[in-house]
């Protein structure tokens, strides 16, 4: 193991270690606290300068209300949901194909069609946006949760797909081999025997695609404009404008973006890193 | 007897053939979409920067004199600029990443929350980053204003400053960034041979000589990914620009990607041709990256067939 474990050191270092350990997660943390912190402020607090003092009054509970009855923020965060659950489940569906297509089969074409997913993977989204937006305005979609699925959908297949035939190309082929010999059709070998093993791979796109479309915030500021179908990364945004010096407002407003893919990260922590590690390569 | 015959001749066909035309279907719906929505609009936008272009009335053919203004344009080498500074200093997550990784390498009492803890930057929008970090900077309600009056910097503002503002962004950028380098590092670390390592120990090597001649070659994969990561994010940087500085003070703060996203898509102004050059020219910049890692994954797979 490196670095050495801590308890075959001298005491000393020990004790050492075990005093910065905390001291570095509070600096590190600064940042969250502060949200937190001046998410439970009044106005008063904000306009005195009273940032890391006691608060003098305890207002989450009046925040949250204000944050959710007068702005759009309870739109913003279903639209988030309605935008993020059906790319994951499409993204996901179509990378299992793609990715057992690439995986299973040798044919000539086959890695380039693999290069060919991975480099649109990387590409800037500059390079895609006037096109995409087009599109989007030309099939009436443009300003609807549709269209944006629909571009997060093919855009996450790219990356889906190098996950997806990078983990089924690690299974035992003989299991393959032995069901082709069966006389199983094609078909039946993807459905009973691929899809059921790649159940982990399922589990770390999910988590992983979840919190990539949930904080999207370019595609939906260039394919959405009304509040109606706006997710909350481009709504915090607005309210922004609007608030200017509200900070407790926009706190709270931050912490509620914030709150579904960090549940999303606390529980399902093991897929997430394992997603990150093993396709990992993404900004 | 015909009719039979030739269901059982097409079921034959089929059971032949099966192998060869099962990966086009599996293949079909991804790759078509993929094809619409990201492989074309490549080409389009590229096409695009040829023309000039409101978005609504039609395009006129200019050649290449949306390349040529951009010669020109001093906000252009701005933006080009401050993309570089990204690419540097965007680049010091991947040691800080690294040196944290080894410091919470240790099994001790509740290290598994604090990994956690440390991590989950990474899944916060930046758009949040963004905004927790614009009003730290603030001059006089933020959290850094005390330090400033201290080092006699009084109500000096960060992100309006053309000197500061670039790497104001960059620094809470690097928030999250080290979060996603740690991760693959911590990763790295715990798929390390235990073997080599003890076996360096025995030879006598310690500490930094262990470390830069045993455990950073075995982290060859960790450190690669956490490059290819950190550079894609550093030349993808809009996020955190539009949130915190839409570019200003004077697009003093702008970076390519954002530049593009002005020029054709805002009030500024609706120049797709114009941006479409912008765009392709990043896309130009990504490609060498992109092209690196796909020769990379090809010497792999070879490595892996052979």
């Amino acid at each position: 193991m490196f670095p050495t474990p801590i308890h075959q050191r001298p005491i000393v270092n020990q004790y050492v270690y075990k005093i910065f350990l905390p001291i570095s997660l509070i600096i590190w943390l600064i940042p969250i606290f502060g949200i937190l912190m001046t998410s439970i402020r009044g106005l008063g607090d904000i306009t005195a300068g009273n940032m890391w003092g006691t608060p003098s009054e305890f207002l989450l509970f009046s925040n949250l209300y204000d944050v959710f009855t007068n702005t759009p923020m309870i739109k913003y965060t279903l639209n988030s949901f309605k935008v993020t659950i059906p790319t994951m489940l499409g993204a996901v569906a179509l990378s299992c194909m793609t990715g057992f297509a690439l995986a299973n089969y040798k044919f000539k074409t086959n890695l380039i069609i693999f290069f060919i997913f991975i480099a649109g993977n990387f590409v800037p989204f500059q390079i895609l946006m006037i096109p995409v937006r087009d599109l989007t305005f030309k099939i009436g979609l443009y300003n609807t949760i549709t269209g944006l699925v629909l571009f997060h959908v093919a855009f996450q297949t790219g990356f889906c797909t190098l996950f997806m035939r990078n983990f089924i190309k690690a299974l035992p082929q003989e299991l393959i081999e032995a069901a082709r010999m069966d006389g199983a059709s094609e078909f039946r070998i993807f459905w009973k025997i691929i899809l059921p093993l790649t159940r982990p791979a399922i589990a770390a796109l999910c988590v992983l695609i979840f919190t990539f479309i949930w904080n999207d915030y370019f595609w939906a500021t260039v394919l959405i404009q009304g509040d109606h179908a706006m997710p909350i990364t481009a709504g915090l945004k607005s309210l922004n404008g609007q608030w200017i010096t509200a900070y407790h407002l926009l706190s709270t407003g931050s912490i509620v973006a914030a709150i579904p893919p960090v549940i999303m990260f606390f529980l399902m922590q093991k897929h997430f890193i394992a997603g990150l590690t093993l396709g990992a390569t993404k900004g | 007897m015909e009719l039979n015959n030739s269901k059982a001749k097409r079921i034959t066909w089929w059971q032949k053939n099966q192998v060869k035309i099962s990966p086009w279907i599996f293949l079909a719906p991804g790759l078509i979409f993929f094809s619409i929505y990201v492989i074309a609009p490549i080409f389009v936008s590229i096409g695009i920067s040829f023309y000039q272009w409101d978005g609504l009335s039609p395009s006129i053919y200019v050649g290449l004199q949306n390349y040529i203004e951009l010669l020109d344009d001093e906000y252009f080498y701005i933006s080009l600029w401050n993309n570089l500074k990204w690419l540097i200093f965007f680049m010091l997550a991947v040691p800080i990443g690294l040196g944290l990784a080894i410091f919470l390498n240790q099994i001790v009492f509740g290290i598994r929350l604090i990994k956690s803890l440390f991590f989950f930057p990474f899944v916060i929008s930046q758009v949040v980053i963004g905004l927790i970090f614009t009003w730290f900077y603030q001059p006089n309600y933020g959290v850094i204003a005390p330090f400033l009056n201290f080092i006699g910097l009084e109500g000096f503002s960060i992100l309006a400053n053309e000197n500061t503002a670039t790497y104001g962004i960059i620094f809470a950028g690097l928030y999250p960034q080290i979060a996603y380098c740690l991760i693959l590092y911590l990763t790295g670390l715990n798929n390390i041979n235990p073997e080599q390592i003890e076996a360096g120990r025995m030879d006598g090597a310690k500490g930094f000589h262990l470390f830069w001649n045993i455990v950073l070659p075995q982290l060859r994969h960790a450190t690669f990914l956490a490059i290819v990561v950190t550079v894609i994010g550093a030349l993808r940087s809009f996020d955190m620009v539009a949130i915190m500085t839409q570019g200003g003070p004077y697009g003093y703060s702008n970076v390519l990607a954002y530049y593009m996203f002005e020029q054709a898509l805002s009030e500024y102004g609706y120049r797709m041709g114009y941006g479409s050059a912008i765009a392709t020219v990043l896309f130009t910049i990504m490609m060498f990256y992109i092209l690196f890692f796909i020769y990379r994954m090809y010497r792999n797979e070879r490595e892996d067939n052979n």
